[in-house]
């Protein structure tokens, strides 16, 4: 009994340890972020005691364009992610439903496309959208759609499968038609897998950066991860303003996670199973 | 199908069907046209130029040695990356207190995305491993980034450390899964630690390696975001990965047409490679 406390205690002590060396990126960009260009050049490692300043965050934040490029991030994000959540879910549910080879072979190709690297799409893609008038953030919404499509229609197919044919069936016999069926029975059971669709797509939409530095070309269309790209091209030397920023461009994603932190680790635990 | 449930067939997939074949399907079949065409994308025309882009990319040597690197790379990083994932995945799951914080704080990096990741890392390896060298005397942590080994490391450390926590996510789903009956059988057998890693955990995890091993695979053969923040392919080239040669070779060079031969092959030999993959996996999860 002995033996296993004190296994228990080294086993805590271990997990913490390596919690602290997984955190500690984080807090030397924090605790450098608050000291004057002086101080981190004069030391990395310490607290900014007489170097402190709170002058960066003002500077980033200008520099960043923080509310412009969150907003775009944000609205970018929100409607992709809805969508994906309707289109998809009508889209997996017909295809369970509808037991024909057309059915089956649309499905296939849905699978087989996870397999497709961005970069052998990239390039005809970005001709596409040219020629459509499309480089501008509708068009970017419209891409993360076709992208989004595979996971999306996989998670929801596998999903639907479980959910009980006779209750739609009753909801038919009551005089609901297909949409109305959908929407009144179908979707609120598709509960649990919403959540996961959505978390899984809003942290890719989220933090994706080649897409948009193909096909946004105006300043005042950048998400956050180009924003951040264009300012450290710009003030390669500045690390005091650089740090700031970084830590402004994770505040928004490590605040939704502290709130969210149950729903996204179901999230992703259920998204990987299938 | 009835006139009217085709109809309803088509209202619901159409708009998601449309979408996956605008953005994936014709760009994936028009980029194998291309392939075969002298596209550079300032000059509007393109002819057909036969095999000649293929032969371009088989005589060009960055391209290779860009492959090498992913390659090697990506066999290091899959390693590195599930067994980190793995073994914290036990450390959580091992009945200590606080576990669910923990899991929290493993998981944190992965919901950051690539670039972001990549600049910060390039702050602790040039300045703050810096700084603690010269501090500790110890000469290796100088001068991180600044060859293609220090370059090469630097990439694993980063993604180990992004994506060990999603692993570990997968195999605590795993680990669950193990009834805890056969723990118990185990336990009265006088069975050790070892032999029940072994013969029992190992075995009935192997799903969620096949996962975790598929998933890491294909995000590190791909890697773009994290190698351009964290060394932009340098020093002098020497650790570009495929993603960021194909990206080079289009936009720096103006050779879209190549590019697209490049990235046909990629396609290729990502879908050979993952394929397999899977197949090994799902052998030798029946076998065991």
């Amino acid at each position: 009994m002995v033996e296993k406390k004190s296994n228990k205690i080294l086993l805590t002590l271990i997990t913490l340890f390596s919690a602290v060396l997984f955190l500690l990126p984080f807090y030397i960009v924090l605790i450098n972020s608050f000291k004057t260009q002086k101080g981190f050049l004069l030391d990395v490692l310490g607290l900014p005691g007489q170097y402190f300043t709170l002058n960066n965050y003002p500077e980033a934040f200008k520099k960043l364009d923080f509310i412009s490029s969150f907003t775009n991030s944000l609205y970018i994000t929100v409607i992709a992610v809805s969508l994906l959540l309707i289109l998809g879910s009508m889209a997996a549910w017909m295809l369970v439903r509808t037991k024909t080879k057309l059915s089956m072979f649309i499905f296939m190709m849905f699978s087989t496309a996870m397999l497709i690297p961005f970069q052998s799409v990239m390039l005809p893609l970005v001709r596409i959208m040219g020629k459509l008038n499309l480089l501008n953030p509708v068009g970017i919404i419209f891409m993360y759609l076709g992208f989004g499509a595979p996971l999306t229609i996989m998670l929801y197919h596998g999903f639907v499968k479980s959910v009980p044919v006779e209750i739609e069936e009753a909801a038919i016999i009551d005089g609901c038609g297909k949409f109305m069926t959908f929407w009144r029975v179908v979707f609120p059971l598709l509960k649990p897998i919403s959540v996961t669709v959505s978390i899984l797509q809003a942290m890719w939409i989220w933090n994706d950066f080649l897409l948009p530095q193909l096909t946004i070309n105006r300043p005042e269309w950048q998400t956050i991860p180009l924003k951040m790209f264009y300012f450290f091209g710009q003030f390669a030397k500045r690390w005091d303003l650089g740090l700031a920023g970084l830590v402004l461009a994770m505040l928004p994603i490590v605040l939704f996670y502290i709130a969210m932190q149950k729903y996204i680790i179901k999230g992703v635990m259920q998204g990987s199973i299938k | 199908m009835k006139k009217g449930s085709r109809l309803w067939f088509w209202v619901f997939i159409g708009p998601m069907l449309f979408a996956f074949l605008v953005v994936q399907v014709i760009p994936t079949l028009m980029g194998i046209f291309y392939s075969f065409t002298s596209w550079n994308g300032i000059t509007g025309g393109m002819d057909l130029v036969g095999l000649n882009n293929y032969k371009s990319v088989l005589a060009d040597k960055d391209f290779y040695k860009a492959f090498w690197f992913t390659a090697r790379f990506a066999i290091t990083a899959i390693m590195s990356i599930n067994l980190v994932g793995f073994l914290l995945a036990l450390l959580v799951t091992s009945g200590i207190k606080g576990s669910h914080v923990l899991r929290g704080a493993f998981f944190i990096p992965n919901l950051i995305g690539g670039l972001i990741l990549g600049f910060i890392w390039q702050f602790i390896f040039t300045k703050a491993f810096d700084a603690l060298g010269a501090r500790l005397g110890i000469e290796w942590l100088e001068g991180w980034l600044a060859t293609s080994t220090t370059g090469f490391w630097g990439l694993v450390i980063l993604m180990t450390w992004q994506m060990a926590g999603y692993m570990m996510i997968i195999y605590i789903s795993g680990l669950q899964n193990i009834p805890d009956s056969v723990m118990e059988a185990a336990a009265i057998d006088g069975a050790s630690k070892w032999q029940v890693l072994k013969n029992i955990t190992l075995p009935l995890v192997a799903p969620a390696f096949t996962v975790g091993i598929f998933l890491t695979l294909s995000n590190s053969f791909k890697l773009y975001d994290q190698n351009l923040s964290l060394t932009g392919g340098g020093p002098g080239g020497s650790t570009e990965m495929v993603a960021m040669n194909i990206y080079n070779t289009a936009f720096k060079f103006n050779k879209l047409g190549l590019a697209q031969a490049k990235a046909v092959i990629f396609l290729i030999v990502l879908a050979v490679v993952a394929l397999t993959q899977m197949y090994i996996s799902k052998k030798k999860e029946v076998e065991m």
